[in-house]
């Protein structure tokens, strides 16, 4: 099944930077009430404006191969990158997960994140992949609302 | 001597009357559809007496004196008397709805209509006040749940609960502390939509009426897959949905012991369900009319008729049957893999046709992947149980659930498709 690449598999067993750390900013509980998925995810930002920097990304996902990887994907792509990278690879991985499979994404922008480009062929599931996403973006709004 | 399941020739007889059973998916393979828990499919002649309602009757019933209207009417009528033999009842006991979920937030709302000393209502039975308690179950579906918990919310009366045990059963040792002369209501489910866990109906009424409550039945699971007789068990109010059972969707059916649905304030109002209305109030039409505002679901309801007498000529008795026999095979297949496990009853005599289950370490959404990329349909997730699911510490499940139309073979087309799992994901499985 080309849905689970070997990368996702790995990144469902082993999630990179799982766990909830402090400090942070700005954090978000999201569900999917489908099928009840989880994820808390926390954002710690350094500077402000555009040019900070995503210092830190942790996060406890409780959930299919596909939430789980696709949280462990986001923590990966966006820590020790700015804000506008991040809301740049957020940009390019919505827009390849809601293709309905046209956009076999671009590994420049989203790394790992291609391995989910068979996601997009399964409506059901890109909820399941944009969960985390979800979470990433409320954290980031909050971590900046509080900077000010 | 009891019934037999049906025979691979009555099964692919009966197959053929489904004409989406015939189709294929992802990619070519033949359906095996194992989620009529969720809904069913519909046989030939369900679709043919719809069509042909709207083709030659087509009326808003109740409505006009034109020869249509007339029989629009009949046909609509006729309908609900079929539908109310198919579980032992009379016509005038049984109110459509456009669902079950809408059949029990009308006995729902009617409790809080009549606390607020209006719609129609005789009498106390149905006036809830703080101090007053509903009682319902960890293992029902939403639909049995959240409009009781609203309705608490509304009129300051107590929800209350019975747990299920670890096995999936309602935990009945301690029903006394929360069974007491409170409980105005108890709500629960013949068969869970999750476990398939079949209650025991009997018991539970009777300890119901012996403190004054009312018995609500949510029957979703029961009556399209085994004999109901709204007599024999004795509940006060049933409510069961019509595409579960071979009928149409946006058809449901609330039925109530007569006295009841007379006694019981109105829900939806609005045209046909009253007698007088002037600008400063109104009347309403004796039941079931009382309960259906606004042009009925006829057409709905002329299909739902007769998906119950394609259920009667089948035998509610060999269907039941039938579905044991595949609960069973599935149940052992299950249980041959170490790496599964089964939720609920372990005795097959307290399940209907759902088995649920879980593989360790693999998300069921995960499964169900698998299984559809094989063309095996089942559901995953909650199913409209969140609570459940929490009680039985899993955080979601995989249902296969079965109707008349299941085939043994079917059963092991999941099996077969479930073994592609452990491979997939890594487990370890002992050879």
């Amino acid at each position: 099944m080309d849905l689970y690449q070997e990368l996702i598999l790995d990144h469902y067993k082993n999630p990179v930077r799982a766990g909830l750390r402090d400090p942070f900013e700005g954090q978000s509980h999201q569900v999917n009430p489908t099928c009840g998925d989880e994820v808390t995810l926390r954002v710690h930002l350094v500077g402000t404006g555009a040019d900070a920097v995503v210092e830190d990304v942790s996060y406890d996902s409780m959930g299919c191969s596909i939430s789980v990887a696709s949280a462990s994907i986001l923590a990966e792509e966006v820590t020790g990158g700015t804000v506008s990278h991040a809301r740049e690879t957020y940009e390019a991985m919505r827009a390849m997960l809601t293709s309905k499979g046209e956009d076999p994404g671009d590994e420049e922008a989203i790394g790992d994140g291609v391995a989910l480009a068979g996601v997009a062929k399964y409506p059901a599931r890109v909820k399941c992949a944009l969960l985390s996403w979800a979470a990433f973006t409320d954290a980031l709004y909050q971590a900046e609302g509080a900077q000010k | 001597m009891s019934a037999a399941p049906f025979t691979d020739e009555e099964s692919a007889r009966l197959r053929a009357d489904f004409p989406i059973l015939s189709r294929t998916v992802r990619g070519g393979h033949p359906l095996v559809y194992l989620d009529s828990g969720a809904t069913s499919h519909k046989p030939t002649v369900v679709l043919d007496a719809e069509r042909r309602f709207y083709e030659h009757t087509n009326a808003a019933v109740h409505r006009g004196a034109h020869q249509l209207s007339e029989e629009g009417t009949d046909a609509y009528e006729s309908a609900r008397a079929t539908i109310a033999r198919f579980v032992g009842a009379s016509a005038d006991e049984v109110v459509f709805t456009r669902n079950a979920t809408e059949a029990l937030n009308l006995v729902a709302y009617a409790f809080s209509n009549g606390a607020a000393g209006g719609g129609g209502g005789r009498g106390d039975r149905f006036c809830l006040a703080p101090g007053d308690e509903v009682l319902v179950t960890e293992m029902e579906h939403h639909a049995n749940l959240v409009p009781w918990q609203e309705l608490c919310r509304r009129t300051g009366a107590t929800l209350r609960w019975v747990p299920v045990t670890p096995e999936g059963k309602l935990d009945l040792e301690h029903l006394d502390s929360v069974l007491t002369e409170r409980t105005k209501v108890f709500a629960f489910t013949h068969v869970s939509n999750v476990l398939g866990t079949l209650n025991p109906v009997h018991e539970l009424v009777e300890r119901a009426h012996a403190v004054g409550a009312l018995a609500v039945l949510d029957a979703c699971q029961s009556v399209p897959h085994l004999p109901v007789d709204v007599r024999d068990l004795g509940v006060d109010l049933m409510a069961y949905s019509g595409h579960k059972m071979f009928g149409p969707l946006g058809v449901g059916v609330l039925w109530g012991r007569p006295e009841l649905l007379d006694e019981m304030p109105v829900f939806l109002t609005g045209g046909s369900m009253i007698e007088t209305v002037t600008m400063e109030g109104s009347t309403y039409a004796p039941v079931p009319q009382k309960f259906e505002a606004g042009v009925p679901v006829a057409a709905q309801a002329v299909g739902l008729a007769a998906a119950c007498d394609y259920l009667t000529a089948l035998g509610m008795d060999r269907v039941h049957a039938h579905e044991q026999m595949l609960t069973e095979r599935m149940v052992r297949g299950l249980g041959e893999r170490s790496w599964v496990t089964v939720l609920g009853p372990a005795d097959l005599r307290d399940r209907g046709g759902a088995v649920a289950f879980a593989v360790e370490g693999v998300h069921p959404h995960d499964v169900g992947q698998v299984l559809d990329d094989r063309g095996v349909e089942v559901r995953v997730g909650h199913h409209c149980a969140w609570p459940l699911h929490r009680a039985l510490r899993v955080p979601a499940s995989t249902r296969a659930s079965f109707a008349a139309y299941t085939t043994p073979a079917e059963v092991d087309a999941l099996l077969e498709a479930l073994d592609r799992v452990p491979a997939l994901f890594g487990l370890e499985v002992p050879a």
